[in-house]
């Protein structure tokens, strides 16, 4: 297969983040950058706010001090829109469970605007490991099943940015190897939360959460 | 299938199917908002014992009753994406717009078709006579919309903040309850009772109230959704 380029120039710059829940700060003045084809690993034990510092950069979360800057194309973009460049595999992210996965992709295509065709669907479908299953209800997917269909919904939305947080939960090996060839080809920028060492590997770069 | 649509229209459009092709396949919202409806229409009929009602207090049992039904069931299509994590996946997905008007048009259905079954049952359960039924059909519209303004937003609103309950109806009320009062009067007209001066005033009134709430709503609502 061909290398799967994103087309929009992009880099994310954070700037003395900060979030607190009630007394527990999570994020504490954290610093950020990143370019195109750029991986940035956010490593930390179980509550120090890696996801928390993922929700913030997809404009999910907001900080309670401190400045996210997304630039994609030609310009710094408004909060608002960020979800354009953005895609997100993520436990807090789940798909419809009553419609199929071919439903699903067709759904995000729709509405996201992202121009892609039936075929594309099958495509992303098939790289997944999903091929032939595009016609069951989502509800009949396994929990690794259901990780591969966020990947490809990831992938036809080809996001100039994509945040992974714990990317290969519930992948059985297949799966894991499946996505990680997929993410090589698209050489998308990437963030990865997690706490497996050999994933945080994978990113240029590593950020230390809850220090 | 054809390439994807990307106008506003064609988004909005995206999500009302998914709303309805959900709600099709899992009743959700409907078995919610039906049978609340129909359980309180089924009391009032034995409770009233086939005895005529007067125009006003029948208005009012009416709107009572799609009132705390739309309440039952019309915050579900916010409270249901949080609660099962899709709502993540429509925020990184749709355009603000497109979900507010998306989510109207779903509950505006819904309500209609609340409308169009509740109807028949309380005019033959309580023996109400319509006596203008241009102005009962123009009411239940307008109420409908205002409604579905108001409760689209709320129902964002407690499914972001997840705090629900209560607070659905408590937001709700004495947002909703100038527009009750409006609608039980000119209702009270088309049941043959009430005073048809004033009719066009109301109409004046529930129309201004379904723009004010629908625009309100659209302006309001990234910041509820994305906050």
């Amino acid at each position: 297969m061909t290398p799967v380029a994103t087309q929009v120039p992009f880099s994310l710059r954070i700037e003395g983040l900060s979030k607190a829940f009630g007394k527990h700060v999570i994020c504490r003045e954290a610093v950020v950058s990143l370019a195109m084809r750029q991986s940035l690993a956010i490593v930390g034990p179980n509550g120090s706010g890696k996801s928390t510092l993922v929700r913030m950069i997809a404009g999910l979360l907001r900080p309670d001090s401190g400045t996210i800057t997304h630039s994609f194309g030609s310009g710094v973009v408004k909060r608002e829109l960020w979800h354009r460049h953005i895609g997100l595999v993520s436990p807090e992210l789940a798909l419809y469970e009553e419609l199929t996965g071919f439903e699903n992709l067709d759904f995000g295509n729709r509405v996201g605007g992202w121009g892609k065709t039936s075929e594309e669907y099958a495509t992303v479908l098939e790289e997944v490991g999903l091929g032939g299953r595009g016609e069951d209800l989502v509800s009949t997917y396994s929990s690794g099943m259901k990780q591969r269909l966020k990947y490809a919904a990831a992938f036809l939305k080809n996001p100039a940015l994509l945040l992974l947080d714990e990317p290969t939960a519930n992948l059985d090996e297949d799966g894991v190897a499946r996505v990680w060839a997929s993410l090589a080809r698209r050489q998308l920028a990437l963030i990865i939360a997690t706490n497996e060492p050999q994933e945080a590997e994978r990113a240029q770069s590593r950020f230390v959460a809850g220090r | 299938m054809p390439k994807a649509a990307s106008s506003p229209a064609g988004r909005v459009w995206a999500v009302f199917a998914k709303d309805t092709r959900s709600e099709y396949r899992t009743r959700y919202a409907v078995n919610a908002l039906f049978l609340f409806a129909l359980v309180t229409l089924t009391a009032l009929s034995f409770s009233t014992g086939g005895a005529g009602l007067s125009p006003l207090l029948a208005a009012v049992f009416f709107w009572v009753i799609v009132f705390f039904s739309a309440l039952s069931s019309l915050a579900q299509t916010f409270v249901k994406e949080v609660e099962t994590k899709t709502a993540t996946f429509l925020r990184l997905t749709a355009p603000d717009d497109a979900v507010f008007f998306g989510k109207w048009g779903f509950n505006l259905l819904l309500l209609l078709m609340l409308e169009a079954v509740l109807t028949p049952l309380f005019i033959v359960m309580l023996n109400i006579p319509v006596t203008n039924w241009g102005v009962w059909i123009a009411t239940l519209i307008l109420g409908a919309v205002g409604l579905v303004s108001t409760t689209t937003l709320i129902g964002a609103l407690i499914a972001v903040a997840g705090v629900r309950g209560a607070l659905f109806s408590v937001l709700s009320f004495p947002v909703l309850l100038p527009l009750m009062v409006v609608l039980i009067r000119v209702t009270e007209v088309a049941f043959g009772g009430g005073l048809t001066e004033g009719l066009r005033d109301g109409f004046l009134v529930l129309g201004a109230y379904a723009v004010i709430a629908t625009t309100a709503g659209w302006l309001l609502f990234p910041f509820v959704w994305r906050d």
